[in-house]
């Protein structure tokens, strides 16, 4: 096995040169002031004063609502997605995971497109509507519109993780459990849940850790006038061009989804550790 | 032989389909309170599936299961007055040994002084005194095995199961086990199921032993009938080491193999019936070559720790036998038989 340690040598000069190297960049950026020029820099922590601003406040707060609603949406369907899953044979198990991830092998824009054709004010959905007599509604650009494409989007983030916690679980304590008076409900509760939560602390992860960073969902779907942490992020890059700003709310934003995978692992942890 | 009360659990005519496969083709079975029952045979005989379908966990095809005289056959496990111990325990590993025995209690919301008492009086039955706070995963089999067996029993339930609980043990823990499960078994004097394809362990616990094969019931007996009065070819060649030979019976008590006429002690068969005949090795004496009938050469010594296996080759066949004596390789012997050892079975039909 020991010559094979050197394989991983071109990694880490990979990983240093496109994830290190970067990183420390946004650091430096976020501390410093000068634009995109980096001869004439000046530190300074300015641009994470801006961030209290009540305006980026309200995004940081949105971003942090809209996320968790996403979350908690899609660990309802995710769980109940991947609890029925694992009641199939193997086989149709395996067919029904492909049918769940079979939308990511499409682009997130072209899903996304795909919503605003069902949503929007001439969409699929409002011309049904019409026809039947209801009238239109505006479903486009609204905190709906926003959640629904997300929770679409990152649903098989979390059933994936939890379906996989389920369906490598021991049978046999289930059948303990049912042998020992606790009824179905009392056994799931009891039973299968406590032994799926590693499963569905990754799914939580992942997904508040995707919805609270993306940025072409709110764009597309929430119109120009919806921002959160990604879209304020990407603004900063793109057209207004302060690298400095976004670079630390960048930062922040790491840092906050760092502590809270940490927090997560320790409630993990924690769980398993009450023996 | 333990004293048995009246019958708690009755079999009528059980069978089990698993798609186009038949595991179980009409089992009649009658299970009395406090038996040591054990259902024995090889893998896939059907024994595990009758353990499921007394548990709850598998519904028969065809068929009663009659618990205290009524038909239980589609009440869900939760709602039987039956706990299982499961082949590889089964304990849940998010709770320590407290609460793994505490499971069934808490479940039925009995009083926490109440479980606190049952639990401590359990753990102390099955050797566990101090383990409380433990956690199971860390545990050794033995120990496992000790907790899965008291979070079953404080239930109190009318009826154990257990599914090959020792099968994961090594040798001499599992020698062990056996004589402390028979033991907790006559001190909370229920009725215990016991399922496995260890014929030594069968033969040591049991009141009744049940041998299966292919989904029927082979014989129904004590560990010294099944041993001593195999009913056809598969009991005899399962229980034990034999010597199987073909024969005809000629009359009661009189019998015919190998193409000599031999006393025996069984009746009640057909004059001139082909039937087969168990000789179990360690009941063939061996003799001088002119005061036997049967006589053979030795072609084979095997020491085997306590006794030595021979192999005797006569005109027909080839004769296993165990003795404490010492025989050379290649020496001709004659073969002596008592009239009790000679036991008489039905033909099998293949």
């Amino acid at each position: 096995m020991r010559h094979f340690k050197s394989l991983i040598r071109p990694y880490l000069v990979w990983s240093f040169l496109l994830i290190i190297i970067p990183l420390l960049l946004i650091v430096l950026y976020s501390v410093t002031t000068g634009g995109n020029s980096l001869l004439n820099i000046q530190f300074t922590l300015d641009n994470f004063k801006k961030i209290a601003d009540p305006i980026y406040r309200q995004v940081f707060l949105r971003s942090l609502k809209i996320g968790l609603i996403t979350t908690l949406i899609c660990l309802l369907l995710g769980y109940t997605l991947a609890y029925v899953i694992s009641g199939f044979r193997e086989r149709t198990q395996t067919t029904l995971i492909l049918f769940v991830t079979i939308p990511m092998w499409i682009n997130t824009l072209l899903r996304t497109y795909a919503w605003i054709s069902l949503l929007s004010d001439n969409g699929v959905i409002n011309s049904f509507l019409n026809r039947l007599g209801i009238g239109r509604m505006s479903i486009m650009y609204t905190d709906f519109a926003v959640i629904l494409g997300m929770v679409c989007d990152l649903l098989p983030f979390m059933v994936i993780p939890i379906h996989t916690a389920l369906a490598k679980m021991d049978k046999s304590l289930i059948e303990a459990s049912y042998d020992l008076g606790a009824n179905r409900r009392q056994t799931f509760w009891k039973v299968t849940f406590k032994l799926s939560i590693p499963g569905v602390i990754n799914g939580l992860t992942m997904v508040f850790l995707l919805s609270i960073s993306t940025f072409v969902i709110p764009k597309l779907l929430g119109g120009g006038q919806y921002v959160l942490i990604g879209n304020l992020i990407e603004k900063q890059f793109i057209s207004v061009g302060d690298w400095n700003f976004g670079s630390a709310i960048s930062l922040i934003l790491a840092v906050a989804i760092l502590i809270m995978i940490w927090a997560t692992k320790k409630i993990d942890t924690s769980e398993g550790g009450e023996r | 032989m333990a004293d048995m009360g009246d019958c708690i659990i009755e079999l009528r005519g059980i069978t089990k389909n698993f798609d186009d496969q038949q595991v179980l083709r009409g089992i009649d079975l009658n299970i009395y309170e406090n038996q040591f029952l054990t259902l024995l045979g090889p893998s896939g005989c059907g024994k595990t599936t009758i353990l499921r379908i007394i548990a709850g966990f598998e519904e028969p095809s065809k068929g009663e299961l009659l618990f205290n005289g009524i038909d239980i056959a589609k009440v869900p496990p939760y709602k039987r007055e039956i706990n299982t111990v499961f082949q590889k325990y089964a304990l849940f590993p998010f709770l320590n040994v407290y609460d793994n025995v505490a499971f069934g209690l808490n479940i039925k919301k009995v009083d926490k002084s109440v479980i606190h008492q049952k639990v401590q009086k359990m753990l102390s039955l099955v050797g566990l005194d101090g383990f409380e706070k433990r956690d199971v995963t860390l545990l050794s089999g033995g120990q496992q095995q000790r907790v899965a067996i008291a979070r079953a029993l404080v239930n109190e339930p009318k009826v154990l199961l257990l599914d090959e609980p020792l099968s994961a043990l090594d040798a001499k823990l599992r020698k062990e086990m056996q004589g402390e499960l028979k033991k907790i078994q006559q001190e909370v004097g229920i009725t215990f199921i016991f399922v496995t394809h260890d014929q030594e362990e069968a033969l040591s616990m049991s009141d009744t032993v049940v041998v299966m094969n292919d989904g029927k019931i082979q014989q129904i007996g004590t560990p010294v009938d099944i041993y001593n009065e195999p009913e056809n070819r598969f009991v005899a060649d399962f229980i034990g080491e034999s010597n199987i030979i073909e024969g005809n019976m000629i009359r009661d008590c009189l019998v015919k193999f190998d193409g000599y006429e031999f006393e025996c002690v069984d009746k009640g068969f057909k004059e001139n019936e082909e039937i087969e005949v168990v000789l179990r090795p360690e009941d063939i004496e061996i003799v001088a070559p002119e005061q036997a009938n049967l006589v053979g050469e030795i072609i084979s010594s095997v020491f085997k720790g306590v006794h030595y296996e021979l192999i005797v080759k006569t005109a027909q066949r080839e004769y296993k036998i165990h003795t404490t004596d010492i025989h050379e390789v290649g020496k001709k012997v004659g073969m002596v038989l008592d009239k009790e050892d000679i036991h008489v079975m039905y033909k099998m039909d293949y």
